[in-house]
């Protein structure tokens, strides 16, 4: 055996075309310092599971320092057709890193004749992850949220990364990004494992309302422009994105509760 | 010091055509043919885990006949190449044609390069278009040639038979049971003593590249159930 990746579409780009590696592109003869501005950061993910699958939704902001580079980014995208990543961090690096992950995933189904585990699928993104590293050192960190349906195991799953391409899964529910810390704080009080992909849509729904309530940097509701969250859901059938319809149905659900209670559904106390 | 024969370069090409020809010729064969929502491939095939047919790109499904490390080394490559070219342009960068011209180039100069063993295989790359009439079946052979066939197109053993039955009957129209059924039944008219065969959906392999699947990737396989389903119905 000549290859031990032989199957890896980034072994490949990497042996044959390095030029076209995202970390490869600008690390060379690029002066080392803060990079930060260069690029939009995209903020908030958050991800559930529930008992037929995973939920993964991201605000639709993207920041460049204090003003507001975009209002209607995709930052949760199918890596492919039983997986889920959501990107926060430097945004033009963390396109261009799920591109590269989607082809990566492709690639090996396609040549093997089957698809990755989605542990060996969570593992090759914190290869691309760590392939990156030198730019993180300059700011532009892209740190993603995975989530998929394990196909073997029948359960959805979720994984968190660090810059230097630590893998973390994580039980229940997960959020990354400037507003996470809001986000899972929400989440901590109103998730549960019994709910059904609408409680679990509208639960990261009422999270991403509470991180958009108290971090700047991520966007709520855009009620009067109709741009709502992404809300993408990886189970047995596949994955597939809820529609605007369903979008709007539970925005305007959750947008009504906050009118009478402006602070989100109240949690009970013991 | 010793002289080589001198050998006619008509003969060199006639002996590695026969060579190449007797090589495809012991596989068993493939058809591909275009049926109302895409394009289907029906290959004679035991085997669950070696495939014949195979996805390429989104658009592009590949079928081979001959010697199996050889096509599966060419299917490698087109897959390769196709990703990168997706990857560096765009995804809707990737054509048929520029996979039928790259695999022309490789069998066509490694047939006449007079050091190599030319390839023992037959090719076929199909592209499914926006609408039927974009749809495109390319065949390559052995030595590099290409032809860009209308609706269908047979290769392996005995595919003069196999292709006269297809002839017959073909109906880009037809549903994907009638196309399936009809490449079943020239698969079996094969040149066997005991008449015409039939094949059960053990022994078969049969891929789509199918226009209505809600998703960019519209390769999909059926399974020995689903086809099952559509040989008895």
């Amino acid at each position: 055996m000549t290859d031990d990746l032989a199957s890896s579409f980034f072994g490949l780009l990497s042996r044959t075309a390095p030029e076209l590696l995202p970390a490869h592109r600008l690390s060379q003869g690029v002066p080392t310092g803060p990079a930060e501005q260069l690029s939009p950061h995209g903020t908030t993910i958050v991800a559930a599971t529930f008992p037929h699958g995973v939920v993964m939704a991201g605000d639709r902001r993207a920041t460049m320092g204090n003003y507001i580079a975009q209002r209607d980014i995709q930052k949760v995208y199918a890596s492919d057709e039983f997986s889920l990543v959501g990107i926060a961090g430097a945004a033009g690096l963390a396109v261009e890193m799920v591109r590269l992950f989607r082809v990566e995933l492709e690639h090996y189904e396609k040549i093997e004749g089957a698809p990755l585990s989605l542990d060996g699928k969570a593992n090759r993104l914190a290869a691309l992850i760590r392939s990156n590293l030198a730019m993180a050192m300059q700011g532009l960190a892209v740190l993603p949220l995975f989530a998929g349906w394990d196909l073997a195991g029948g359960l959805g799953r979720i994984f968190s990364y660090d810059a230097t391409g630590g893998r973390y899964e994580e039980t229940a529910f997960h959020s990354v990004g400037s507003g996470s810390i809001f986000a899972r704080g929400s989440l901590k009080k109103i998730y549960r494992p019994d709910l059904d992909l609408h409680g679990c849509a509208t639960a990261v729904v009422q999270a991403l309302v509470d991180a958009a309530d108290d971090d700047s940097a991520t966007g709520g509701p855009d009620l009067m422009r109709k741009i709502y969250p992404i809300i993408m859901v990886a189970g047995p059938d596949g994955v597939h994105q809820l529609s605007d319809q369903e979008m709007t149905a539970i925005t305007d659900e959750v947008i009504a509760g906050r009118r009478e209670r402006p602070d989100g559904p109240a949690a009970p106390l013991v | 010091m010793s002289m080589p024969f001198y050998v006619a370069p008509e003969q060199q090409m006639k002996d590695r055509s026969d060579f190449a020809r007797k090589g495809i010729s012991r596989g068993r064969a493939v058809v591909v043919l275009r049926y109302r929502d895409g394009i289907c491939f029906v290959a004679e095939n035991r085997s669950l885990a070696l495939h014949k047919i195979s996805e390429i790109y989104d658009r592009i499904g590949f079928a081979a006949v001959g010697r199996y490390n050889e096509f599966e080394q060419l299917r490698i490559a087109g897959i390769q190449q196709a990703d990168m070219r997706g990857y560096a342009y765009d995804r809707s960068d990737v054509t048929g044609r520029m996979l039928a011209n790259a695999y022309a180039q490789l069998l066509g100069s490694s047939f006449s390069n007079g050091t190599e063993k030319p390839f023992e295989v037959e090719l076929v790359v199909a592209e499914l278009g926006d609408a039927p009439a974009g749809d495109q079946i390319y065949r390559l052979t052995y030595d590099g040639s290409v032809a860009d066939e209308e609706n269908f197109a047979a290769m392996g053993g005995a595919t003069e038979l196999i292709a006269d039955v297809v002839r017959r009957g073909i109906d880009p129209t037809a549903p994907l049971a009638d196309a399936v059924r009809l490449a079943v039944r020239a698969l079996g008219a094969d040149t066997s003593p005991s008449g015409p065969r039939t094949l059960g959906p053990e022994t078969l392999e049969v891929a789509v590249l199918d226009r209505v699947r809600p998703r960019p990737r519209k390769f999909r396989r059926l399974t020995r159930a689903q086809l099952a389903e559509v040989l008895n119905a």
